[in-house]
């Protein structure tokens, strides 16, 4: 159990670096291009989106290797 | 208007220490709890037999009774809040009664309602119907065949951890004329994830989630209906009311997830996209509800979220175009042994992964926020020590209730996001698959 939440903190640590670099960067974009925002929104909110569903596997994987004990 | 304010926010504190003040006298005057404490000395009860070779001293031949909690566990307790039930807990003793709709092979068709356990406290009923008892509001089905027929007064339940095949597994028992009945799981297609699995029995029951979603889809309707008719009645005219609070949204779908991803032939799939993201929506905001109408996960229940998900998937790979296959199995201007070794194998895992995070993205936010929630309303438990200091559960409480707040606030921007985010990515996927090709 112990090293299922090991797993699933590691898989957390790759998220947010991913979705931080993502954050950052549509906030560069935005500071250039103001008038791009709508745009820029809506591709970060896809892309989080997308980092999300790896680390979310990991986390399922966590679930299941508890669960199977 | 300050005056105005400040009634207000007094008011609100106030509702949130009645409501704490509530939950903590349920649980101390809880007549089985305390007799069961005053048969158990304290030092015992909160001992776990580990194995089946140590039938749980002191614990009566079955194990634990249900109704005595050993000690307050968190986890438990969140789980056993965001699970489907088949019993619809709406305050003390009072459940709103769903039909059963129960199945067991050699069997036969079973068709009651929860009425017919006659549940009290903690949804534990104490009669058993055609072999079916109610356990925390779940229906499961006693092992024994000769009480598979007529109703048997069940005077407790108990509960038992026991060594299978080196897993330690809950099993359930009820006590029936003072014999001790071992009882099977109740069914659940989510292979057991919230508790259960594919047991003796099928339960097609309307429970408290298939409930929920039959509301949403009827308040869904009435809202939509009443809205379409003032659009059609009021054509080239500003909207107004009901119509004018809908249409943005309508409109925001349209424009912002339909158009942009999947190109001219958006008009075939928005009826899809938008019923997918006001049930999502709809599903989300009344599981915020922590009482009657809400109360209950459903778009945190992995079942629902696996049907949304393959609906996207079905949607999306019938109507894949020619182009979009040639890229997933053969993709053009690739060497052969790269198509065969990497790129197609991994096009082919994708097209399963992509709905498999779309389930898993739903479920998984969605659950997460309510474990959470749950959470922080335990602290009110844990520093009370379960009931026993007023005192601590006070403090409890004033830690919890804006922590619970802000997390609520959080969870409601959560549900709108979730929903727009399976909507966007649904039509995200549908577009791939039916673009046109690019001559370069």
């Amino acid at each position: 159990m112990s090293y299922a939440a090991l797993g699933a903190g590691l898989a957390v640590i790759g998220a947010g670096i991913g979705i931080g670099q993502i954050g950052g960067k549509a906030m560069d974009a935005i500071a250039r291009q103001p008038e791009a925002v709508g745009d820029i929104r809506a591709n970060m909110i896809l892309t989080a989106a997308l980092v999300e569903g790896a680390a979310l596997v990991c986390m399922v994987l966590a679930f299941f290797v508890r669960a199977a004990g | 208007m300050t005056a105005f304010r400040k009634f207000w926010i007094i008011l609100i504190i106030s509702a949130f220490g009645a409501a704490s003040a509530a939950a903590q006298t349920g649980h101390e005057n809880h007549p089985r709890e305390q007799a069961g404490e005053a048969a158990h000395p304290a030092g015992e009860a909160q001992e776990r037999p580990g194995a089946a070779a140590h039938p749980a001293e002191g614990h009566g031949p079955c194990g634990h009774s249900v109704s005595v909690e050993p000690e307050f566990n968190a986890g438990d307790n969140a789980v056993h809040h965001i699970a489907d039930a088949n019993a619809l807990h709406i305050v003390g003793d009072v459940y709103l009664h769903l039909p059963c709709i129960l199945y067991a092979p050699g069997h036969g068709w079973t068709l009651t309602t929860t009425a017919a356990f006659h549940a009290h406290h903690h949804g534990n009923g104490t009669k058993s119907k055609d072999g079916y008892v109610l356990v925390h509001g779940n229906v499961m089905r006693l092992k024994n065949p000769a009480l598979a027929r007529g109703e048997f007064d069940v005077s407790d339940y108990a509960h038992q951890e026991v060594d299978a095949n080196g897993k330690v597994k809950t099993v359930y028992n009820a006590l029936i004329n003072g014999n001790c009945e071992p009882l099977d799981a109740k069914t659940t297609f989510d292979g057991g994830i919230m508790g259960g699995g594919i047991t003796s029995f099928y339960d097609f029951s309307i429970t408290r989630n298939v409930f929920t979603m039959l509301l949403t889809a009827l308040i869904l309707f009435l809202l939509f209906r009443a809205a379409a008719n003032a659009a059609t009645r009021r054509e080239h005219q500003a909207p107004k009311g009901l119509q004018n609070f809908l249409e943005p949204f309508v409109i925001f779908i349209r424009d912002e997830v339909a158009k942009p991803n999947i190109g001219p032939k958006y008009e075939r799939y928005l009826p899809y996209l938008l019923s997918a993201f006001f049930f999502i929506l709809g599903l989300n905001l009344i599981g915020q509800i922590p009482f009657f109408p809400g109360s209950a996960n459903v778009t945190g229940n992995i079942s629902v979220t696996i049907v949304l998900a393959v609906l996207t998937f079905l949607i999306s790979t019938f109507s894949a175009n020619k182009h979009f296959w040639e890229h997933t199995l053969w993709m053009p201007g690739v060497p052969a042994p790269l198509k065969i070794l990497i790129l197609t194998p991994i096009e082919v895992l994708g097209l399963f992964l992509k709905p498999f995070t779309l389930l898993l993205r739903l479920f998984a936010n969605i659950t997460a926020g309510h474990i959470v929630i749950l959470s922080f309303v335990s602290l009110i438990f844990i520093f009370g020590d379960a009931g026993k200091s007023v005192g601590g559960s006070a403090a409890g409480a004033a830690a919890s209730i804006p922590l619970t707040l802000f997390m609520m606030t959080l969870e409601l921007l959560v549900a709108f996001l979730q929903a727009f985010i399976f909507t966007m990515l649904s039509a995200v996927y549908i577009g791939t698959a039916i673009e046109e090709p690019h001559h370069h």
